[in-house]
């Protein structure tokens, strides 16, 4: 037993004495304990974003063609002709370090519901992670874990997942980041929304049954720091079904075909407690709910826990009355249970009785409108200044071929197909780039329309600075789906930071948001929607702050061929087009990898610039063959990847040494037989394709065989 | 209806295979696992996912859905009836083709493409082919490694009709991605009118998807449907 254990039952589910006192306020008396287990889950970072709220506004989701901005379960966007996407980013982080095959997996069902509830059919998924360095063991199991877990479930339910991103440092080895994104397309009058308005409508709880997994798992385990012996949290971590999850899936979209659901709700953090309180809440409703009606895996259930319960695989269905019939006998068919828990009232009160009794009384908004928003104090880090004065070092002379050597045999750098093999990425039949590219594209059959989707992050540069770093992210997803010919067309952010009450972390989540805010603003990006992700701290230590984002390209018609990698042939001119190079090596792969050292400050980007280089990557697209952002390990890198790729050799010019390295930003290869690029952007032809060798001149050659090698290995080998 | 599609709790490629018999000019239809009546239909396909969650072991819960006595008796009157991945698993489990599917090799799901070189062109998977053709299909699953206890007898009789290969058609230990026996990809049964194959025909149908080789078992199987049951 230990101190917590005696403490009042309010700070034993994670509430602070003010946010008590002002419970007792809005009820005017003191909560029964299933209320208090209601606004405890409710008011928890997680579901809350009580620390992040108050800077979230700094994004704009200000654009004519979103439908449906944050603040429901997906962003929605319109794509003409009646066709919408549905897309959202999630974390679970914390449930993946404590069980990482069933933390993931939950992950992937949790977002493919958060889509669905939109009354889109989920059709890809990208995951990114972060772990820490796989010398140690323990990292390996949680990498391991992790994908099989995503495998697992992802496959099963019958949804591609296209790949995602993966970093390793070594502030994730006790706090891995396990991210989730998810896109669905659905035509526009399919679209559900969660406000449950007519009084009379009946809520129907449909999937999996109410057990005692995961109580306060994605809401209280995800809402404070780590400690030794945080192992014990197991029982916390939901359990998924993914066969479950798949019947869901398609009961759900036929609800929405015949029209029988006036309002939909998925069931993650805080379970019933949530799903009940605003779908009532949206629609300015209240709602009557008997807890009796809930079909349960265990009987002895008290109402608190089923309140709390977060079994996965549960939906919530606002009903018409004279559909119930039907919706019950859709569900039959389908063979998902389903129980109908609630009336929807004139409100405001949500009302919830448990074998005969009253256990809740409370205004339905509050438990989501009237959660706390803190302004927490932020500092700068005092030892910026020493790491900004600290230069990263890059001999003139450097030898291109034993760099090379050491960073194509890095894991973040090396081939990830050995996880990306594990994933189905094929299903559906949209798949027309797939994993292993800059960007995801995927085509929406019978149009001509195509979306494309990249994951990105990077955790270290936005260490050493969280503004500069978390707008480079933007941009650099933003070229990635331009090199498949798309345009940036919306955005989801998945923010990922240590404990909020650090102020030196607040302050890096304030940059970062005001950067990335201000890199959407530059390329006319709305933000549709985002996730917080607080107390990435373990013993003590911080998690390198690691925004990722998920960024939606949209073309239309698409490119007969899009660029691939794998396209280059012997004797097509090699072009490097954007900016020229600024030295730009604070948290490079050179200086990381070779120099073992995380210092100095990235270059900044010019806004007009970076539009230009976007715009003219994306009509590059439609007509060239290959297309490479350069990015982790500058030029050399990736012409290596598509000389690897594509299995033939290339000579470039001789150029400044440090240059083939640098990791300046909004830079990218073109490969083509044609003798001059059909662009404004400046460009310069740098080399040929051919031969077996990566010549590059004075600086040095490796062949492509040994090059070969040790980028497919270099994950493998780590993992065997 | 001319192709019943066969959709269990859990299939997910239903939609993929019915796009392709359309590229192919075939008519099909989704049939839910609970009915009873596939008169009517000239050929059948068990399409790939993971019937009834792939619980206690592929297909075989599916075996058991009421559909299957239905297949069962089309495919003894030799309608042709195709099983894709999870398909071809649940054909293993109702005795409707030799052998079984068993875990990877290497215990982890596989999804890439795979070579693979027609062994046979006496099934109704393979007829429009050409032995010793090379395709290039995608492959999808965890549980792709074929067993049979009577391998001899399954080879002496022309029962295998694909194999996985390298690109140049050759079959060795590095070209067999699941330790499948023989590197057995694709079989028929001995009335060569039931095949199953691991490998997905479906994501090989278009070239913008990478690759057109699996049109030709597509084909192959939208041109059996015209040959009268015998």
């Amino acid at each position: 037993m230990t101190a917590k254990d005696q403490a009042p039952p309010h700070i034993q589910l994670g509430m602070t004495d003010e946010e008590y006192e002002h419970v007792i306020e809005i009820l005017g008396r003191e909560p029964m304990a299933a209320e208090l287990a209601m606004y405890s889950v409710m008011w928890s970072e997680h579901c809350s974003y009580k620390s992040s709220r108050a800077h979230l506004g700094a994004f704009s989701a200000d654009q004519p063609w979103v439908v449906v901005g944050p603040g429901e379960n997906a962003g929605v966007v319109d794509l003409g002709d009646g066709w919408l996407a549905a897309l959202r980013i999630e974390s679970h982080n914390h449930p993946s370090y404590v069980e990482p095959y069933q933390g993931a997996a939950t992950g992937v069902g949790g977002i493919l519901r958060d889509v669905f509830t939109m009354g889109a059919r989920p059709i890809a998924v990208w995951d990114p992670l972060r772990f820490g360095p796989l010398d140690e063991p323990r990292n390996r199991y949680l990498l391991e874990g992790v994908v099989s877990g995503i495998a697992g479930y992802g496959n099963a339910v019958g949804v591609p997942t296209l790949g995602g991103e993966i970093e390793f440092a070594d502030r994730f080895s006790q706090n891995p980041l396990v991210n989730v994104m998810a896109l669905g397309i659905l035509q526009r009058d399919q679209l559900v929304l969660s406000a449950a308005s007519e009084v009379g409508s009946l809520a129907i709880l449909l999937g999996n049954a109410t057990g005692r997994d995961g109580i306060g798992g994605a809401s209280i385990l995800a809402s404070a720091s780590f400690e030794e012996g945080d192992e014990e949290k197991r029982p916390n971590v939901q359990v998924g079904d993914p066969f479950e999850e798949k019947k869901l899936i398609e009961a759900c979209l036929e609800l929405y075909d015949r029209g029988l659901v006036e309002a939909i709700q998925d069931l993650g953090a805080a379970g019933i407690s949530c799903a009940t309180s605003e779908t009532a809440g949206n629609g300015g409703r209240g709602m009557e709910v008997d807890l009796d009606r809930v079909h349960l895996r265990e009987p002895d259930m008290t109402a608190g826990e089923i309140l709390m319960s977060e079994s996965q695989e549960r939906m919530l269905a606002i009903v018409r009355p004279e559909d119930e019939a039907e919706v019950l006998a859709l569900a039959k068919r389908w063979e998902i249970e389903a129980s109908t828990i609630g009336t929807v009232t004139e409100g405001p009160q949500l009302v919830v009785h448990h074998r005969d009794e009253l256990v809740a009384d409370v205004p339905a908004a509050s438990l989501a409108d009237d959660a706390p928003v803190y302004h927490r104090p932020f500092e700068r880090p005092g030892d910026l200044d020493e790491i900004w004065a600290r230069e990263p070092e890059v001999p003139p002379d450097v030898d291109a071929a034993a760099t090379l050597r050491l960073l194509l045999d890095d894991p973040a750098i090396g081939d990830r197909s050995w996880i990306w093999t594990q994933y189905d990425h094929m299903l559906f039949l949209n798949t027309v780039v797939g994993p292993g590219h800059d960007g995801s594209l995927l085509r929406i059959k019978e149009t001509d329309k195509g979306l494309a989707v990249s994951t990105d992050g990077d955790a270290l540069r936005t260490y050493l600075d969280a503004r500069r770093g978390a707008a480079r992210i933007v941009f650099e997803s933003a070229l990635n789906v331009a090199v498949t010919g798309a345009r940036p067309y919306a955005l989801v952010d998945n923010l990922n930071f240590g404990n909020p009450e650090v102020p030196e972390v607040m302050w890096q989540f304030v940059e970062a948001v005001e950067g990335m805010a201000w890199a959407c603003g530059e390329l006319d990006v709305p933000v549709v929607g985002g996730n917080v992700s607080f107390y990435n701290q373990t013993d003590g230590v911080d998690i390198y702050p690691a925004p990722v984002v998920g960024m939606l390209g949209f073309c239309e018609p698409m490119p007969e061929r899009p660029p691939r990698l794998d396209r280059a042939e012997p004797g097509m001119s090699i072009y490097v087009l954007g900016p020229e190079t600024v030295g730009d090596f604070a948290a490079s792969a050179y200086d990381r990898i070779v120099n073992g050292e995380l210092r100095g400050r990235p270059a900044d980007v010019d806004g007009d610039a970076a539009r230009h280089v976007v715009a003219a990557a994306a009509t590059l697209a439609h007509t060239t063959p290959v297309l490479h952002d350069i990015s982790s390990g500058g030029l050399a890198v990736a012409l290596a990847e598509i000389a690897i790729a594509s299995r033939c050799g290339l000579t470039v010019d001789t150029m400044p040494g440090p240059e083939l390295f640098d990791e300046t930003p909004l830079r990218f290869v073109a490969v083509t037989h044609d003798d001059e690029l059909d662009t404004n952007e400046p460009h310069r032809r740098i080399g040929t394709m051919g031969g077996d060798v990566l010549d590059f001149g004075d600086a040095g050659r490796i062949d492509l065989a040994e090059a070969t090698e040790l980028f497919r290995n270099a994950l493998p080998r780590r993992l065997h | 209806m001319t192709v019943a599609v066969v959709v269990f709790p859990g299939t997910n490629c239903e939609h993929d295979i019915v796009h392709a018999l359309d590229l192919a000019g075939a008519e099909s239809e989704l049939v839910w696992h609970t009915d009873t009546d596939l008169s009517g239909a000239m050929g059948v396909v068990l399409p790939g996912g993971f019937a009834h969650g792939d619980y206690l072991r592929t297909g075989a819960i599916a075996r058991f859905s009421p559909i299957m006595a239905e297949v069962e008796r089309l495919a003894i009157e030799g309608t042709p009836t195709l099983g894709i991945c999870n398909g071809f698993q649940i054909l293993c489990e109702a005795g409707l083709l030799p052998g079984a599917l068993v875990a990877n090799r290497d215990l982890a799901f596989i999804c890439k493409p795979v070579h693979l070189r027609v062994e046979s062109t006496e099934s109704i998977l393979t007829r429009s082919a050409t032995v010793g053709q090379v395709l290039e299909i995608p492959l999808n699953s965890y549980e792709g490694n074929y067993v049979a206890a009577d391998l001899d007898a399954i080879e002496a009789d022309g029962d295998v009709i694909l194999r996985y290969c390298d690109a140049t058609g050759r079959s060795d230990e590095t070209s067999n991605p699941n330790g499948s026996m023989n590197a057995i990809a694709g079989i028929t049964n001995r009335g060569r009118n039931v095949a199953g194959l691991m490998p997905h025909p479906e994501r090989a149908s278009e070239s913008i998807l990478g690759s057109e080789d699996g049109m030709v078992l597509i084909e192959s199987f939208v041109a059996s449907l015209t040959v009268p049951a015998t």
